[in-house]
């Protein structure tokens, strides 16, 4: 590959390959704050044009790698970074085995994790955003990696993706924050990075031990409810990259979350509803 | 920079500890490529490698471990829909390897279950399957009378609930191609397992996978099949009469050029014991299946593209008469 750069997120390295220098860039601007490794990486992805002619001329960027999807569309070199990010979910999603998987975002306090998972657009991403402005530390927006031997939410801190309100919605709560470039006209919207702070990148390598589950929902009327057992587990299967193909000890380990850690579901209209459910759960958990 | 460093770890695994960071980082990534990451996974355990490759090892090891779960458990899913007929099931390929706890299934990933069964048995065995839950995966009229003519197989079949699927042979190469194994032979001599399940006969069993590799297609993941064959020869080759008996059967199925290359080349890439006059001596065109197998770079990429380009060419004219490509290639461009 003409450029290659290495990024190290939470227990993970990969080494990324393309062959043009501008995703690198960019996603060398993002990662800036993150160690870079040195070591072997866990992942090798690959930024290829599938023609020779298509590296110049309306260049689109294909997603290849360790694994690769065999009918992954391939994205334009404007959104190069997109690519880049997509390409490493995609190692993830696809090769991880030491850990269970949950499409899921993170955070912490004092010492105990929250566990927010839902589709796109249940506000997840915007919501771990914002309690770490207020004092929660950050793990994840897209991975949250359970391990199986001891139970614990290993972070996976990427650049928190934020998508077409939510974009406005942080600029304004975390002005200081650290942002990306605005990729206009995405597949999926518009979309713009935000960093992790300091100290969710700082403790990247630190698991926390899972106290609750909550499944959010935005654009919905005001609602809580607790979900049972049942519920919970189908939906976390559901939400899980690896579940199927870790046999056994996917089971044993979602078996183990689920009847060890409540969950709740949450509607809500607007963010600042959303963490006043949020608080209200965190507060009454024993 | 080729595969051939993948292939010199796999048979001589303490090579590995001489690498440095940048070595490993080539090594893991073209065994990603070649899907050998399992075997390399087995054939590195137990040696001090560093932290990280053990790491992405140790996940190949569980993904073909869940792998071998899976088809073993197929296998027996398809057992259970055939067995009432009394039709017996030949394994073949991956699932006889660990169904048979065979070396060459150790760490190796599995795909599809491929079974083979008598050609008079073919509709009720489908029929049966279709019972059982398995559907149609290809609704295509053209391509399902396409495959019911010319191939080796039942069009694919995919399990409704398990999302599994299974390729019934009645032979083991395409009908269409220049060479016709005697299916019927392959059968009297297949080995049983247990009640109902079956494999090739060892040499059979080798033979197949040299037709696979030389007779039909473009050899892409082409190095793990020929480490089947490396890992098929090391195991069985030590009974008495394994040679001439291959030989034997090499001609019986119109053959033998076919095992001879893989012998020939089996050996050069992974210093296989093989038998010098079923090898014969070596062959102009094996320079280009070596630079076809090994086509891999340190970011695991495909390279050599003419070459590539020529074996996919070349395994569609071993696979059909001339007038009948134009016609194949007419109806498939037509549908763009």
């Amino acid at each position: 590959m003409r450029h290659s750069t290495s990024i190290s997120v939470g227990p993970r390295t990969f080494r990324i390959g393309s062959d043009w220098r501008a995703p690198l860039r960019a996603l060398e601007a993002i990662y800036e704050d993150y160690p870079t490794p040195s070591d072997i990486p866990h992942f090798t992805v690959r930024l290829e044009s599938d023609r020779w002619l298509r590296r110049f001329v309306r260049p689109s960027v294909s997603i290849r790698g360790d694994y690769t999807l065999p009918d992954a569309l391939p994205v334009s070199l404007a959104h190069g970074l997109i690519a880049a990010e997509m390409a490493m979910n995609l190692q993830m999603a696809l090769g991880e085995r030491r850990f269970l998987l949950l499409h899921a975002a993170t955070v912490e306090r004092d010492g105990r994790a929250l566990i927010l998972t839902g589709e796109s657009g249940s506000g997840k991403s915007t919501l771990s955003a914002l309690l770490m402005t207020k004092g929660w530390r950050f793990l994840g927006d897209e991975f949250a990696l359970i391990d199986p031997l001891t139970g614990l939410a290993h972070p996976f801190p990427r650049p928190i993706s934020l998508k077409n309100a939510a974009i406005g919605v942080m600029e304004t709560a975390y002005p200081k924050g650290k942002f990306g470039p605005l990729l206009e006209g995405t597949p999926k919207g518009d979309i713009r990075h935000l960093v992790p702070n300091a100290r969710a990148l700082a403790a990247m390598r630190e698991p926390a031990k899972p106290a609750a589950i909550l499944f959010p929902s935005f654009g919905l009327p005001k609602a809580q409810r607790e979900v049972g057992q049942g519920e919970v587990f189908v939906r976390l299967t559901q939400a899980s990259t690896n579940y199927t193909a870790l046999g056994e000890s996917g089971f044993n380990a979602l078996t183990n979350l689920v009847t060890t850690v409540p969950a709740h579901a949450i509607d809500y209209p607007d963010t600042a509803t959303g963490l006043k459910l949020v608080e209200q759960i965190w507060q009454g958990l024993a | 920079m080729d595969a051939r460093l993948l292939t010199r770890v796999l048979t001589e695994p303490r090579y590995a500890l001489t690498l440095d960071t940048r070595g490993w980082t080539a090594l893991l990534a073209m065994a990603h490529g070649e899907r050998l990451s399992g075997s390399l996974a087995v054939r590195l355990n137990g040696l001090a490698i560093p932290e990280t490759a053990k790491e992405v090892l140790e996940a190949a090891r569980v993904s073909a471990e869940e792998s071998r779960t899976a088809a073993l458990w197929e296998t027996e899913m398809t057992r259970r829909a055939l067995a009432p007929l009394g039709i017996p099931v030949i394994l073949l390929k991956g699932a006889a390897f660990v169904a048979a706890g065979l070396d060459a299934g150790r760490g190796r990933m599995i795909g599809d279950l491929d079974i083979l069964v008598s050609r008079d048995r073919l509709n009720e065995a489908e029929a049966a399957l279709l019972a059982a839950g398995w559907e149609w995966v290809k609704p295509d009229p053209y391509d399902d009378d396409y495959y019911r003519e010319h191939m080796h197989e039942l069009p694919p079949l995919i399990h409704r609930e398990r999302d599994r699927m299974i390729d019934v042979h009645h032979t083991i190469l395409p009908l269409t191609a220049r060479v016709r194994p005697d299916a019927a032979a392959l059968i009297a001599e297949a080995v049983v397992l247990r009640d109902g399940l079956f494999t090739l006969s060892p040499q059979d069993m080798l033979i197949h996978a040299a037709a696979h590799l030389f007779a039909d297609g473009d050899l892409a993941g082409g190095l793990r099949n020929l480490w089947d064959i490396d890992r098929l020869i090391r195991e069985h080759s030590s009974a008495p009469d394994y040679w001439s008996k291959l030989a034997e059967r090499a001609r019986l199925h119109g053959l033998v050029s076919h095992v001879s290359r893989a012998l020939r080349l089996t050996h050069h890439l992974f210093d296989t014991p093989v038998d010098a006059f079923l090898a014969y001596e070596a062959r102009r065109g094996d320079v280009f299946y070596l630079g076809r197998l090994l086509a891999r770079n340190r970011w695991g990429q495909e390279t050599r593209k003419l070459l590539r380009l020529a074996f996919y060419v070349r395994s569609h004219w071993i696979r059909m008469q001339p007038l009948m490509l134009a016609k194949h290639l007419w109806v498939k461009w037509r549908r763009g």
